[in-house]
């Protein structure tokens, strides 16, 4: 694997008995990219990225992820990396510090470097009162906030984020997207799920993926300019489109 | 380990944290037993009875004073005629009635036997059978110790209920509420505790972490293996002073015994949370799967020997059956692991199917 890349496909193929749900699917991912993983309910993203994870063994292929083999170093895999679903899924009953210590604390990360990181962390989102209050009591947009940060906490390589931003309003995306330039600056890259193609055009690089396997990949410029599209969402509409003629 | 301690911290806050689930794992229990130990009382205690006596004489006299000194029953009232004994029963004064034949002392002398008539109140079926075996039997001692007097060989017979000589009930309620405690609470807990992170979705996240999947298991069931200890201790406790159930047998294998009991619920609990997939149903199977089967086919409050063969081959898979015995031999009969390593041996067996089902299931689920 080349030295940039944190993320390396080869071939991958995932089969659920006579289901092909990933069909021979090539990309890298390179180091402090945000990389667009897009694609309709059912494409195969979802197997894809619990490969990725280490949740899922392929059937054929060659995964690396962060440096390590997805066939027999998924604990490796597990230990370099953050993930962050779309129900934002901390602790309704626990408060932010809780929370925050709690998967800090799974994540292997030492006691006095979670006390350090959580004091930067709160003078950077200025949750000084925030950050005792129950989960359940913070308004979406901070809820949000606050898994994105708990997915990075550890420093991982790679942060995974499935469809991140679902439901919540466009001011707080916009605001969302912000952290995540935050951390790609710090050194960390982004692997990111959406509906909405409008973020599509924050990516780096994209691919859509459609029926298992990877339709279009490329920077959003190249893929408007490729299918002669106004913005993503005319790509999007084009792809599925070419799908239906076939 | 540090990983282990941060998932232990965290269930242990959910569960100081939740007012519902600190309810049914403390309060309950305590009010089920004393609930139950109030209750549930085959014994009599007191209980009223009226006299119709047509004789009259000495006897009847010396009768009717040895029933009203028996803890059991009170004498409460005379009658002159069966009407009156009817009204009696019908605004609920006596439970039952006693009468005797005229010329009861007379007919006895001479002919070595007299008549002496029951009658019981069997609305309530079972205080009417106790009631009639108490005054059967009081009656009885009464008439053999008149004949032997008049120097008569005779044969008394002398019932001794061996492990609950007094027949007290808390000896049957105790270790069956135990066993239901435990069975359900533990079982229902763990599996709506496991059940819950798939629902709000942190079961990925966990699944993502470098936990490994048996750490992930540990630590949910842990804190409840731990609390249902407790409340198998303080039932104990409560048991023997509260109720005077004596514990004859060594505590460590009561322990024991208990522990392995726990463990096979919990390990019911996480087969259950492998099939339900919310809340509501982890907590329908808990309760109609195990709580009703705990409480009529265990031997609990109903005797196995007494059900259809249908029913009683079905309680051989009602894990709270082993347990009971296992329990009431220990606790009641002080016997040792010589005496119920047969139980245990069921118990840890079930346990171990429930586990390899879990595992399997959970195996073709990620893949």
């Amino acid at each position: 694997m080349s030295e940039e890349n944190i993320i390396e496909v080869k071939n991958l193929v995932k089969k659920f008995g006579n289901f092909t749900a990933n069909d021979n699917l090539n990309f890298s991912v390179r180091k402090s990219e945000i990389f667009g993983f897009l694609g309709a309910n059912g494409a195969g993203k979802t197997t894809a990225i619990k490969i990725l994870c280490g949740l899922l063994l392929p059937t054929s292929g060659e995964v690396n992820v962060a440096g390590f083999d997805a066939f027999k170093q998924r604990n490796m895999i597990k230990k370099n990396i953050g993930y962050m679903s779309q129900g934002f899924s901390l602790y309704e009953d626990l408060t932010v510090k809780e929370n925050i210590e709690f998967y800090a604390g799974i994540y292997g990360v030492k006691r006095s470097v979670i006390k350090t990181r959580l004091n930067e962390l709160v003078e950077k989102l200025h949750i000084h009162e925030l950050k005792d209050e129950f989960v359940k009591d913070l308004p979406l947009g901070w809820k949000q906030k606050i898994a994105f940060s708990v997915a990075i906490f550890h420093k991982p390589q790679v942060v995974f984020l499935d469809e991140p931003t679902s439901g919540v309003d466009p001011i707080t995306r916009r605001q969302f997207w912000d952290l995540i330039y935050e951390a790609v600056d710090d050194g960390i890259t982004a692997f990111i799920t959406t509906h909405y193609m409008d973020e599509a055009e924050y990516c780096d690089r994209i691919s859509i993926m459609v029926d298992g396997k990877i339709d279009a990949m490329g920077t959003p410029t190249e893929l408007k300019r490729l299918y002669n599209a106004q913005n993503m969402d005319d790509v999007f509409v084009k792809l599925a489109r070419k799908q239906e003629i076939i | 380990m540090n990983r282990f301690l941060a998932f232990l911290t965290k269930e242990f806050l959910h569960i100081f944290r939740d007012v519902r689930t600190m309810m049914i794992l403390f309060l309950i229990p305590v009010f089920q037993i004393l609930i139950f130990g109030y209750v549930i009382k085959n014994e009599v205690r007191d209980a009223k009875v009226g006299v119709l006596d047509f004789s009259g004489d000495v006897m009847t006299a010396q009768i009717v004073s040895k029933l009203d000194a028996a803890n059991d029953i009170e004498i409460v009232d005379y009658y002159k005629n069966y009407s009156e004994i009817e009204s009696a029963f019908k605004a609920n004064k006596i439970k039952a009635a006693i009468v005797f034949e005229p010329n009861f002392a007379a007919t006895f002398v001479k002919e070595r036997e007299a008549n002496l008539q029951i009658i019981l109140d069997a609305s309530d079926p079972n205080l009417a059978n106790l009631l009639n075996s108490y005054i059967s039997a009081i009656s009885a001692n009464y008439a053999n110790e008149q004949k032997a007097s008049q120097a008569v060989i005779n044969v008394s017979i002398e019932p001794r209920m061996l492990y609950n000589e007094n027949l007290v009930s808390a000896y049957m309620f105790v270790p069956g509420t135990m066993a239901l405690i435990l069975m359900v609470i533990t079982a229902l807990m763990s599996s709506i505790s496991i059940v819950r992170e798939k629902e709000i979705g942190t079961m990925e996240i966990l699944l993502v972490s470098p936990l490994k999947p048996i750490q992930i298991i540990l630590g949910k069931l842990a804190p409840y293996a731990i609390l249902s200890i407790v409340n198998a201790i303080s039932i104990i406790i409560i048991g023997n002073f509260v109720f005077g159930v004596p514990i004859l047998g060594s505590p460590i294998v009561l322990l024991i015994l208990s522990f392995i009991f726990i463990l096979m619920a919990l390990s019911l609990g996480l087969l259950i949370s492998n099939i339900a997939k919310t809340q509501q149903v982890a907590m329908f199977i808990s309760m109609f799967g195990l709580l009703l089967p705990t409480m009529l086919l265990s031997g609990f409050i109903f005797p196995i020997e007494n059900m259809p063969v249908a029913l009683q081959y079905f309680s051989y898979i009602v894990p709270a059956k082993y347990f009971l015995i296992a329990l009431k031999s220990v606790m009641l009969k002080g016997l040792g692991f010589a005496f119920i390593w047969k139980e245990l041996l069921v118990l840890l067996g079930m346990t171990s199917l429930f586990i390899g089902i879990s595992v399997k299931k959970f195996k073709i689920r990620l893949d």
